[in-house]
């Protein structure tokens, strides 16, 4: 305890962890409006409808931003400085926060990633890899 | 828009403003509170049994239930109107046009709107605090969502790094002429790009302080600070509210804030274009802040804002002097109200650092991530 990262893991949003862990990104899609959506709700934020179901991504996107920490807010990530997050935008359209692997300085405007699981913790978590960069 | 609400152009006024000392102070918020609602009163020669509306922005490093009543407790008053309300920086703003809406409609007759914190002696933990689920990534505090959208400014405009600088280079200079200021040290291009990187883009000197301290106003009608002898009200010309509720991933544009529209709706009730500022008090939370104002107030084309902001024209004696008393960057972190308080100064003609014949002042007001935006525009 203590250094561990409190996570909210709800009736909501368990589907979305336990994909990760069977090893796929999921979304939610409208079946009203076709709207596609993350972080995970209960009703379509377009629409209102809730009638949607869980759609599995492809795994590509793009970089929309990105920021590089030189600081740590917490001690599970001292070890990890420089690291950046960045804001990816799924092939389908949902964006999400996650991190780029490999060498920070790599990471450019519009570049396209592809989906890596990685295990952290209890919990499988999305990351991505630059297209032609990853392993 | 217009026809309804440009019928309050200049009908309210700010009667009175005052503020404590900024830094680090040591003193709970309603103290902090009491002492600047204080000074306010003073200033306006009310006694603060006239005033039946107390409106208090929620103080930013802790959450209190019923907090504005403990206020109006510390202060010995029976407010009609008023609690304390969360909409992060922008509802200094927003609190004063909802004690005008409440004066306009007879709730009311006179208000006091204030804020204080003390997250310097106290607790900086919600700035730094993780962001949900997404803490798995790294992804904490309040500075690297905006570093997010400065980034952002720079992959769609190439906005260069000269344009954060002269934001941060204005705020010192001008901040280092301000006595009360916490920070009064002026920096050059070379000190600004060799402030160290915090969150890439984010240099220090992208940053605004923390601090502890506390500002207030008094809002009544022009009337009444009329038949009370207040020589010094500085008019309410124009105000203006807008919000986003999209998280940073999910909205749809990350290069433009609710400026657009808050300012819109300012600008006309005001009647005024942004040729006819003076000065201008900008949220500068941090440097993209008013860069991106600046372009969604119209005072130049959207991407174009870093010719606007070269060559000192955003300094006292440039084209558009911005935050002249050096803004969260330099006076005090405080989250938006000692812009007002210098907006008002400003139009007095009293200000440390006096535009000449300031007639119009415009202050913008902003909160979370660009989430919330309040304008106000002030004029005799």
């Amino acid at each position: 305890m203590g250094n561990e990262l409190i996570l909210d893991i709800n009736e909501c949003n368990r589907p979305y962890w336990e994909a990760l862990a069977q090893g796929s990104l999921s979304f939610q899609s409208c079946t009203r409006c076709g709207h596609n959506w993350l972080p995970s709700s209960r009703s379509c934020p377009n629409c209102l409808s809730t009638a949607w179901s869980w759609s599995k991504s492809a795994g590509r996107g793009k970089i929309v931003s990105w920021v590089v920490y030189h600081i740590a807010y917490h001690p599970a990530f001292k070890d990890r400085l420089p690291y950046n997050v960045a804001i990816i935008e799924l092939r389908e359209g949902p964006r999400l926060i996650s991190n780029v692997l490999g060498d920070c300085a790599q990471l450019s405007a519009h570049a396209d990633v592809d989906l890596v699981i990685e295990q952290e913790g209890e919990v499988h978590v999305p990351r991505f890899v630059l297209v032609g960069k990853g392993g | 828009m217009s026809g309804k609400s440009d019928s309050l152009r200049g009908k309210y006024v700010i009667a009175g403003i005052g503020q404590t000392a900024f830094g680090k102070l040591g003193q709970d918020t309603v103290s902090l509170n009491v002492a600047a609602c204080t000074f306010a009163l003073e200033d306006a020669g009310v006694e603060k049994d006239a005033v039946d509306a107390l409106f208090v922005k929620t103080p930013t490093s802790s959450r209190e239930i019923l907090y504005g009543q403990k206020l109006a407790e510390g202060l010995g008053i029976q407010p009609r109107w008023g609690g304390a309300w969360d909409q992060g920086g922008a509802a200094n703003i927003s609190l004063i046009s909802f004690a005008i809406m409440a004066i306009e409609t007879g709730q009311c007759e006179i208000a006091l709107v204030c804020y204080g914190d003390n997250p310097r002696s106290g607790s900086r933990d919600i700035y730094a605090r993780p962001r949900g689920n997404d803490s798995l990534f790294g992804w904490f505090s309040t500075a690297a969502g905006y570093g997010m959208i400065h980034r952002a400014h720079m992959i769609e405009y190439g906005t260069p790094t000269e344009a954060f600088a002269a934001v941060a280079i204005a705020a010192r200079k001008h901040g280092a002429v301000n006595p009360n200021a916490q920070l009064r040290k002026e920096i050059s291009l070379e000190d600004y790009l060799a402030s160290p990187m915090l969150i890439d883009p984010l240099r220090r000197d992208d940053c605004c302080l923390l601090s502890d301290g506390a500002a207030a106003v008094v809002i009544m009608s022009r009337e009444a600070a009329r038949k009370r002898g207040i020589d010094h009200a500085v008019p309410v010309l124009g105000m203006g509210s807008g919000q986003t509720s999209w998280e940073l991933p999910a909205r749809p544009t990350l290069t433009s804030t609710q400026a657009v529209q808050s300012g819109r709706l300012a600008f006309e009730m005001a009647g005024i274009k942004p040729t006819d500022v003076d000065v201008a008090q900008l949220y500068d939370c941090f440097t993209i802040t008013p860069l991106m104002t600046l372009e969604d107030y119209g005072f130049c084309e959207k991407g174009k804002v870093a010719d606007f902001v070269c060559d000192g024209q955003i300094e006292i004696g440039g084209r558009l002097p911005i935050n002249t008393s050096g803004g969260l960057l330099s006076e005090t972190g405080m989250p938006g109200l000692q812009l007002i308080l210098e907006g008002v100064r400003q139009i007095r003609g009293t200000a440390a650092l006096q535009v000449p014949g300031a007639d119009v002042c415009v202050v913008s007001n902003q909160g979370g991530t660009m989430h919330t935006h309040a304008t106000l525009v002030l004029g005799d």
